[in-house]
């Protein structure tokens, strides 16, 4: 009943069936997920998606299970908001904020992946679920994992920011700290996915995981009224999201609910961990890795997997790929707080900062339209602004000392 | 003395189970062609039309070939050769300091 016809070898084309697997046998590329298109067509339109709950589930066709969905069910469809204040500070005409920031139930696109990873899951019959990951993906995994009665190993870098365990123990999952930076963890936790037989949402459920994200990419269509936008700017860690947004673009216009797509696809990086930016300048085919030193944690990939096609997607598009300081990146987040009322973790201020240095060059024009990527919520990293707030006023309790500070704001 | 040749264990099958294997000075695409005459099928593996393939790193006294002269990197006796498959796009990235 699903519309999943099977797994396909990016780089050779083997295919294989649809099984927890996630490497060609052959020549070790990436597997994807293929669907029969001409089968979703007839039954997924505008009309029957605009019918649906407002879930990342209304686009379920698209989407890699074979029954209903079992885990997420109140997961994706945030808002689109129309950041008229931040377009005004930027100088462009029209500028769109997606703002996973408030994805249910941990605030970050995480919940998209996973609800899509643990549903695909359950249909292969596991009874524990596991993952590598920067924060935000463990608490993700560790919410949806106990909701869905899941037993949990989360993997995470030992250096990680003490809100971002907090965030994940609360939900009681078997919580690891390895000492080594999130490509250590990442390559422990494959040989781990080797010997267990658990559902590594990112290793051997990788192929069904990922698709997920492309919830995000169909939201923006529909939400800018079933049209896509000139220009998409998105973080990138290790790629996958960027790679997804503009598939999800280009599933809609395959199965005719969009009728044009000239969108560019830009990649946004911190300085610090700019595998694939770098790579997009250059004009280079190979993505060098690097050791990750940036203050946003969660894009901090020096060996990014879908680095490549990140790149390649920037291409075929005609986008860029930029990177920003970790200055920079507060700047970011800050701007967007103070103008759109949105506090984005630190991949936001490097979405935000790279939208700006990207209009400032040229490359996003100031007449176009443009919807960056918000894909984090900051009240899970707030010690990266540590002492770089504004300050608050403190005075005694007497008006007097009120009305003092009331002269010094100047009003 | 020849080059040493380290096999990662998906291709162990085609070299009769050694992790380790002697190729022969020259190139590092004249290497993997010799190695196809002794162990047939692994060339296929690795490479595709002259080029390595793009899951499969392989490392030349532990540098990334595609930072010396990719396929025309020189090997010579004395020499190790890594091949180690990327799994998607370098999870399993040999361990050397970056």
């Amino acid at each position: 009943m699903g519309y999943v016809s099977g797994l396909k070898c990016r780089e050779c084309g083997r295919e294989y069936p649809v099984d927890p697997i996630y490497v060609c046998e052959f020549c070790f590329g990436p597997l994807e997920v293929v669907y029969d298109y001409k089968k979703i067509k007839k039954v997924l339109t505008r009309k029957s998606i605009e019918k649906r709950p407002k879930s990342l589930w209304r686009y379920k066709e698209l989407l890699p299970i074979d029954g209903e969905p079992q885990v997420g069910l109140n997961s994706g469809f945030t808002p689109l908001i129309k950041a008229d204040n931040l377009a005004k500070v930027l100088g462009v005409r029209e500028l769109y904020v997606k703002d996973d920031t408030v994805a249910h139930p941990t605030l970050s696109f995480k919940d998209r992946v996973v609800a899509v990873a643990l549903t695909k899951a359950k249909e292969f019959g596991f009874d524990t679920v596991a993952c590598a990951s920067t924060g935000n993906l463990a608490h993700s995994v560790s919410a949806h994992g106990a909701k869905a009665g899941f037993k949990r190993f989360v993997f995470i870098p030992a250096t990680l920011e003490q809100s971002k365990i907090t965030a994940s123990l609360v939900y009681e999952p078997n919580l690891v700290a390895v000492d080594g930076n999130y490509d250590e963890v990442n390559r422990l936790c494959s040989e781990i996915a080797n010997k267990y037989k658990w559902a590594f949402v990112n290793i051997n459920i990788r192929p069904f995981y990922a698709e997920g994200s492309k919830t995000h990419g169909f939201e923006i269509i529909e939400q800018l009224g079933w049209k896509a936008p000139d220009n998409v700017v998105v973080p990138c860690a290790s790629g996958s999201l960027l790679t997804k947004v503009w598939k999800s673009f280009k599933e809609f216009k395959e199965i005719g609910i969009l009728k044009e797509l000239e969108t560019k696809v830009f990649a946004a990086q911190a300085t610090g961990c700019s595998p694939i930016s770098v790579a997009i300048k250059q004009g280079s085919d190979i993505i060098r890795p690097v050791r990750p030193n940036t203050l946003a944690k969660s894009l901090a990939i020096g060996n990014p997997a879908d680095g490549f096609y990140a790149a390649q997607v920037v291409k075929e598009t005609g986008g860029y790929g930029e990177d920003v300081s970790d200055d920079e990146i507060i700047e970011g987040m800050k701007l967007l707080a103070k103008t759109e009322g949105i506090f984005a973790e630190t991949a936001g201020g490097v979405t935000v900062a790279t939208a700006k240095k990207l209009i400032e060059q040229g490359k996003i024009g100031r007449n176009e339209t443009t919807v960056v990527c918000i894909t984090g919520n900051g009240l899970k990293t707030q010690e990266a602004l540590a002492g770089r707030t504004a300050e608050m006023h403190h005075i005694k309790p007497n008006m007097d000392a009120f009305e003092e500070i009331l002269k010094k704001i100047g009003r | 003395m020849a080059v040493k040749v380290r096999i990662p264990t998906p291709l162990q099958r085609l070299t009769q189970g050694k992790e380790e294997v002697e190729g022969k000075q020259g190139t590092v695409i004249e290497l993997i062609n010799d190695l196809e005459a002794k162990y047939p099928g692994i060339a296929e593996r690795i490479s595709e039309g002259g080029k390595v393939r793009r899951f499969v790193n392989i490392y030349v006294n532990e540098e990334d070939i595609r930072f010396l002269q990719a396929e025309q990197t020189p090997v010579k006796d004395g020499d190790e050769v890594s091949i180690v498959p990327a799994i998607a796009g370098g999870e399993h990235q040999q361990r050397r300091d970056l």
